[in-house]
């Protein structure tokens, strides 16, 4: 034992001497490590999420200022109050709760389909030899066609009301939900199955208890993805012929050049958009206590 | 069929073949009932899918398998379920009354029911080989098969480990077939210990010592020997050289 511990002791001194010595090569190192406590009041200590919010705050008054001086004239772009006064005043008549219920239902049935649609396939495809053969090599090839794409025949096949929009946003949910569960389902580990074969779980107990369970933090990405997409399918859905909705009061609103609506639009599009985030966030950090860490991917 | 008493387990001419490789070849295997039996072998030797025969994990085989109807396997590293508290673990796959006192009862018996409801995660390699253990004895097995449970645990924690397997065995008055690459270990807990080589039983010896078992006594050292010998004939690295010095050491 003598030999390594006068070899700690040799390389100790060297590491402790140089702050006094080298001041000049690293003084930022040297007062970053030795007298943290007398230091710290010097640099300014704000709370993380007030240093987040520094950047979208300053952009709003760079907005605002550039509206309220002229720079930014209104028929390129209103200002944020005129935006704020407009949807106090769409709320008030009740076209902004309207449109927003309008689109919600489409949002919703469309994504109830395109989630109903997306797991009998994963199920099927990840379960089951034959289904993945037969479903798997489809869903890759329709994967290759851009789903945005699909409209003018949605059109023709759906005419212009309600059905077009809501297939779209189906279709836009049901491939992110049917990759990520398919590929959750085929990673669970042969290990585990073993373990669950060996404790008498039968076939229905394996998919119960071992592969569904193995499923689910891909299954949560994917609906991550599933809820933005069908925001973003109802964005250009709404575009077409609505006669209620958020797209229906965007449109209107391009033909008059009311900017404000246009702004007011997208922001309620991205609030919603961010609302779903946070609640599938929300969920997973309930369904995934379990796990050693979830998904850090930050918002 | 497994009415006999005093043989539990009965296997004759086994042979299992991956694609053209055969792994076990005509292999005969007798485990009287309550026998302790050490199965030891170089990595490949077939020593692991001979258990996992056992365990009916693996079907595909020739020749005659008798085996009690109850059987539990702890693997060489735990599989527990991680989306399951440790009590679930234990209990999973047992019918749907079964609950968690049942769970804590076991889990006790290994010493680790403070942890019944905390989530696999938490533990530490040698608490979840626990509750594997726990796991495996929840079903009253017959017939207890042990795949290196101890391989990836330190040798504090080993040691540890072995005390209580030996505990529970002698409890629970199940066979065990232990397969391990450690003649110490097997040495340590077995009746009997099985060298496995070429597909098959390639020498057998019974542990006549008396329990506990003392690292450093003339006999053990002597079988430990003869069994290094017989697993050092093809590779004479690792464990050959190492005379009885380090055994008495790590003891």
């Amino acid at each position: 034992m003598p030999a390594p511990n006068t070899a700690v002791s040799g390389t100790s001194p060297p590491t402790h001497a140089p702050p006094p010595h080298t001041d000049t090569p690293a003084p930022s190192l040297t007062k970053n490590d030795r007298p943290a406590a007398p230091r710290k009041p010097r640099a300014l200590r704000v709370p993380r999420g007030v240093r987040r919010a520094v950047g979208p705050v300053g952009l709003l008054l760079v907005w605002f200022l550039a509206s309220s001086t002229g720079v930014l004239p209104e028929s390129v772009l209103a200002s944020p109050v005129d935006v704020l006064q407009r949807a106090i005043d769409l709320t008030g008549t009740g076209e902004l709760p309207q449109a927003i219920a309008a689109s919600g239902r489409r949002a919703a049935i469309g994504f109830l389909i395109g989630a109903t649609v997306a797991l009998a396939l994963s199920l099927t495809a990840g379960l089951f030899r034959l289904g993945e053969d037969v479903i798997d090599a489809s869903m890759g090839m329709f994967r290759a066609i851009p789903w945005v794409g699909l409209i003018p025949l949605f059109i023709v096949w759906f005419g212009i009301d309600e059905t077009p929009k809501i297939a779209l946003v189906a279709l836009g949910v049901t491939y992110p939900l049917y990759f990520n569960i398919y590929g959750g389902i085929r990673s669970a580990d042969a290990q585990l199955i073993e373990a669950g074969r060996m404790v008498g779980l039968g076939r229905l107990g394996l998919i119960r208890y071992v592969i569904l369970p193995s499923a689910l933090p891909g299954a949560l990405v994917g609906l991550r993805y599933a809820l933005s997409t069908a925001w973003l399918a109802l964005v250009f859905a709404e575009q077409v012929n609505a006669d209620a909705g958020i797209g229906y009061l965007m449109s209107n609103a391009q033909q008059y050049f009311q900017t404000d609506v246009i702004v007011l639009c997208l922001a309620v599009y991205a609030v919603l958009g961010l609302l779903c985030d946070f609640a599938v966030r929300l969920l997973s950090r309930r369904l995934l206590a379990w796990r050693a860490s979830f998904d850090g991917e930050g918002a | 069929m497994t009415t006999s008493v005093s043989t539990h387990v009965e296997v004759r001419g086994l042979t299992r073949a991956f694609d053209d490789k055969t792994v076990i070849d005509g292999l005969d295997l007798t485990i009287r009932q309550g026998e302790f039996v050490a199965l030891l072998g170089h990595s490949g030797c077939g020593k692991s899918t001979l258990l996992k025969i056992l365990a009916g994990l693996d079907s595909e085989t020739e020749g005659e398998v008798t085996v009690p109807e109850r059987r539990s396997v702890a693997f060489q590293s735990p599989r527990l379920m991680p989306w399951l508290r440790v009590w679930r673990n234990v209990v999973l796959g047992l019918p749907a009354s079964s609950d968690r006192a049942l769970a804590e009862r076991y889990l006790a018996e290994v010493g680790i029911e403070e942890y019944a409801g905390s989530w696999p995660k938490t533990l530490s390699g040698g608490q979840a080989q626990r509750v594997s253990l726990a796991r495996a004895l929840v079903r009253e097995p017959e017939l207890l098969l042990l795949d290196e449970p101890f391989g990836a645990l330190d040798a504090l924690t080993r040691g540890k480990a072995q005390r209580l397997v030996a505990d529970l065995w002698q409890r629970h008055g199940c066979s065990v077939l232990l397969v391990t690459h450690d003649v110490e270990e097997a040495l340590l807990l077995a009746d009997r210990v099985l060298v496995m080589d070429d597909g098959r039983i390639a020498y057998e010896a019974e542990v006549g010592l008396e329990r506990p078992r003392n690292l450093g006594s003339p006999d053990f050292v002597r079988l430990r020997g003869e069994l290094l010998h017989r697993l050092g004939v093809h590779d004479a690295s690792a464990q050959l050289d190492e005379p009885t010095a380090t055994t008495t050491a790590t003891a």
